[in-house]
């Protein structure tokens, strides 16, 4: 199992991944963005961050990276793509994940962990995980509301009280349904903006992350 | 010459920044602002604007929630 994490100029969760996943026996192998070939990889993990500043748009820039060419070959070939927080917002700017992130609702930066339940398991994020399931994961973004574009998206995660309950009042960005994370229709592209990475060990607020980082890497 | 590209998010979708403006213009006693939308201008400096076109369509605006018009400045 090797597991490629892409690392664009401005990117910094990568250590974070790399080591998150190597908990649960993951080889891993950190990934310029000036890579042409992916085709060692069983699996593409695009980390948070600010690639190339974030100009533009957030994403938009990256999308255009010489890495991307293959992480898009392999998207459509099946392999299991992952993009946190930053990496779902390239996701999206590559038309690799329907629609588009824009800024925080209150037009501030959150960092604090949040409430999410899980909305399907038929992606490579949630297979592990139950139906239902409310995990506690931080968020860290500033551009993390989601905008759908014409096509329906399919969410895997919405953010939720503690008790599973959908409200405006746990959306903490004024995402769009309430949509933390998101799956393509074939469920191997998955773009989510809290941080499972940042929720694995004991000392972490919790260790809601495992189940989705064990399913990415089972899948 | 000077292609300046006005990118505007769409009405549908949500502008927070100009929602804030909005309220602290109502707050200044202009409550006569209906709504505030905050756009973007590129301004780009070339020989021949043929290809600004394209340049939008590929990177400047996103499709899925942007539109945008182009004037040229001779």
């Amino acid at each position: 199992m090797k597991v490629g994490i892409v690392v664009f100029p401005g990117t910094n969760c990568e250590r974070d991944v790399a080591h998150a996943l190597g908990m649960f026996g993951a080889d891993t192998e950190l990934v310029w963005h000036r890579e042409t070939d992916l085709d060692e990889f069983d699996r593409i993990v695009l980390p948070g961050g600010f690639a190339h500043g974030d100009y533009l748009r957030a994403g938009a820039i990256a999308r255009f990276s010489p890495v991307m060419r293959p992480v898009a070959d392999a998207a459509n070939a099946g392999v299991p793509v992952l993009g946190i927080c930053n990496g779902f917002q390239i996701l999206c700017e590559a038309g690799l994940l329907p629609g588009a992130l824009i800024a925080n609702r209150d037009l501030r930066f959150i960092c604090r962990p949040v409430h999410v339940r899980v909305e399907s398991t038929d992606s490579i994020l949630t297979r592990a995980a139950k139906p239902g399931q409310v995990l506690r994961i931080p968020l860290n973004s500033y551009e993390g509301s989601y905008v759908p574009g014409d096509m329906a998206p399919t969410p895997v995660l919405r953010y939720c009280e503690p008790d599973g309950s959908v409200t405006d009042a746990a959306n903490p960005n004024g995402s769009s349904d309430g949509v933390a994370g998101l799956a393509n229709a074939a469920g191997n592209v998955v773009g989510l903006m809290p941080h499972p990475e940042r929720a694995v060990e004991e000392f972490m607020v919790s260790t809601d992350g495992r189940v989705l980082l064990q399913s990415f890497l089972a899948s | 010459m000077r292609a300046i590209v006005t990118i505007r998010r769409r009405d549908t979708i949500a502008d927070p920044e100009g929602s804030t403006i909005q309220r602290a213009l109502g707050d200044l006693g202009f409550g006569e602002v209906r709504g505030v939308r905050v756009n973007r201008t590129i301004e780009l400096d070339v020989d021949d604007a043929a290809r600004v076109r394209e340049m939008c369509e590929r990177l400047l605006v996103n499709p899925v929630m942007e539109d945008f018009d182009i004037e040229i400045v001779t």
